[in-house]
């Protein structure tokens, strides 16, 4: 099943359950997160994909009847263990959302919030260099450079999403998970986020959920397929879709299902 | 065919009905207002502000009552609001469905609606009878205690309503939830609790029966919180029950000054939110 166990992963997760209160619904999950690359995640409505996207930088924390069992590590070290500062993980692995949800602050302080929270930059010019940089990675910064004291609300849905990936982008942090980014946006602006994903590959590691076979083979150079809670097939993006060795992932990808 | 005749009046009779009910309401409030304004601009003149409350018969003003009036309802939702605002935060925020967040709630419902002026008898019993006399800041603790449930009931409305969109992306950014209380929620939800204060505010410049108990009155100028203190309402009630002409110009005066002074707060407050609002977005 985990045939392509990568040599040097940043993340491992290692019969990951995760369990509603009695309902389960991610299964005995291990899988690599490997470094330089995009690992899409794929399969039906309800089968546990943002469960278990959530798990990698333990969001699931906030709900409270979401019990995780088995273990994440994180460049070696266990994220849930007891020495693990949430807050710190969550520097270190950051999520992009389906809805953008800029907060209700100027678009300059959207892009500081998480900086200012880690203490990341100590001078007013740090911190100017910091959101450029961040803005312009995330390929917003020319739409927006004279225009960053309005608020982050005011920008297009397209705009506020590259605004939220700018914003994670801020904290520096090593993985970046997506939660369906794209699925509120019109084919133009995914197509943006698209091309940024594939240039921000160069400097992190990226897990993305999405319903969009073409965007998952597009993207990603690994493919998960999860049905009802488990972990069916992971592989290349290529063999996966073009020669699936599981016939539920075959009837998914191939439209017979779901 | 006769379906669809009959959905027309149908739709026809709702929307009479509630444009009269909507109608009613108007007038009523346009009477009410008619008649303050009739009978209280007579009464208006440069005394109201710079003479205090006479004797019958002679000439005077309500300057201490309008002193009062504001010193208590100042210190009031100073006392009262940080209380509900932070009792209402821990229950949308921390504590949620806990035993202990339901039964807040339900007595939080239960001092809403509470008659006001049994607010007045308790703080007479641990705060007037304790001290031996009436005073102004027993009339504020009354006061402070009205506005507590208002301000608790809509800030926690005010912060489920914020998007968990919100939440979880300043969570995800590695903030403790007090900061994101602090810098994203409050502010995401900041008209609707600068609302709640205004309410709180309306609700408790007007309350009588809560001072009738505590501050009482004062014919004099006085500053001192451990003392009586002169107060719009209270005055009022007792110069419109007054055989006396001035003393019911006075109190006509005196309503009309609380509706004006409620109206143009909640107007500039408004203001005031649509143009940060402008500023900063949502
Ligand atoms: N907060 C929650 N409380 C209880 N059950 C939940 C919660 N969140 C998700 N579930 C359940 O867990 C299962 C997996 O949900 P999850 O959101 O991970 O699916 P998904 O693969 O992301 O689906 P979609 O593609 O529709 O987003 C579902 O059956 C869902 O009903
Ligand atoms: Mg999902």
């Amino acid at each position: 099943m985990n045939d392509d166990s990568l040599s040097n992963p940043v993340m491992t997760a290692h019969k990951v359950s995760v369990t509603y209160g009695d309902k389960c619904a991610v299964r005995n999950v291990s899988l690599d997160i490997g470094r330089n690359q995009v690992l899409a995640l794929i399969g039906p409505s309800g089968c546990g994909k943002s469960t278990f996207l959530r798990c990698l930088n333990r969001m699931n924390d906030t709900i409270p009847s979401a019990r995780v069992e088995g273990t994440i590590t994180l460049d070696g070290q266990n994220i849930y263990g007891k020495k693990q500062d949430v807050a710190q993980l969550r520097a270190r692995v950051g999520i992009v959302f389906q809805k953008p949800t800029p907060f209700p602050h100027s678009i300059y302080a959207n892009v500081a919030y998480g900086p200012r929270i880690h203490g990341l930059a100590r001078h007013r010019a740090d911190m100017d260099e910091l959101v450029q940089v961040s803005l312009a990675r995330a390929g917003l910064w020319d739409e927006v450079k004279d225009r960053l004291s309005t608020p982050g609300t005011s920008l297009s849905g397209g705009q506020q999403q590259r605004l939220c990936i700018a914003r994670t982008i801020a904290v520096n942090p090593e993985v970046i998970l997506m939660d369906e980014p794209t699925s509120a946006l019109d084919p133009i602006a995914s197509a943006k986020i698209e091309d940024l994903i594939d240039e921000l590959r160069e400097n992190y590691a990226i897990a993305i959920v999405t319903h969009n076979m073409q965007q998952a083979a597009r993207v990603s150079q690994r493919t998960a397929y999860f049905h009802m809670g488990d972990l069916v097939e992971v592989g290349p993006t290529d063999r996966v879709f073009t020669n699936p060795q599981q016939r539920l992932t075959e009837d998914y990808i191939t439209g017979r299902f779901g | 065919m006769n379906r669809r005749v009959l959905r027309k009046i149908k739709n026809g009779a709702f929307l009479s009905l509630s444009l009269v009910a909507t109608l009613t309401g108007l007038a009523c409030l346009a009477a009410i207002l008619w008649t303050l304004i009739s009978h209280g601009v007579s009464g208006m003149s440069g005394r109201l502000f710079t003479q205090m409350t006479p004797p019958p018969g002679s000439q005077g003003g309500l300057l201490n009552a309008i002193y009062g009036s504001g010193v208590m309802t100042l210190l009031g939702i100073l006392i009262g609001s940080p209380i509900g605002v932070l009792a209402g935060t821990y229950l949308a925020e921390y504590g949620r469905n806990s035993r202990l967040s339901l039964t807040i709630r339900f007595i939080n419902d239960v001092l809403l609606s509470a008659p006001s002026i049994i607010i007045g008898l308790f703080i007479y019993e641990i705060v007037v009878v304790r001290m031996g006399h009436f005073s102004a800041i027993a009339g504020a603790l009354a006061l402070a205690v009205l506005a507590i449930p208002v301000t608790l009931r809509t800030t926690e409305d005010m912060l489920n309503l914020v998007p968990i969109g919100m939440k979880d992306s300043s969570a995800a950014l590695g903030a403790y939830p007090w900061r994101t209380i602090l810098s994203v929620l409050y502010p995401a939800a900041r008209s609707g609790i600068v609302t709640g204060l205004l309410l709180a505010i309306a609700r408790i410049s007007g309350e009588t029966a809560p001072l009738l108990f505590t501050a009482l009155n004062n014919q004099f100028w006085s500053t001192r919180l451990a003392a009586p203190m002169a107060n719009l309402p209270v005055v009022i009630f007792q110069f419109a029950l007054s055989p006396y002409n001035d003393w019911q110009d006075l109190a006509w005066a005196g309503a009309l000054i609380i509706t004006v002074t409620i109206l143009v707060l909640s107007i500039s407050a408004r203001v005031l939110l649509a143009l940060l609002q402008a500023q900063r977005g949502s």
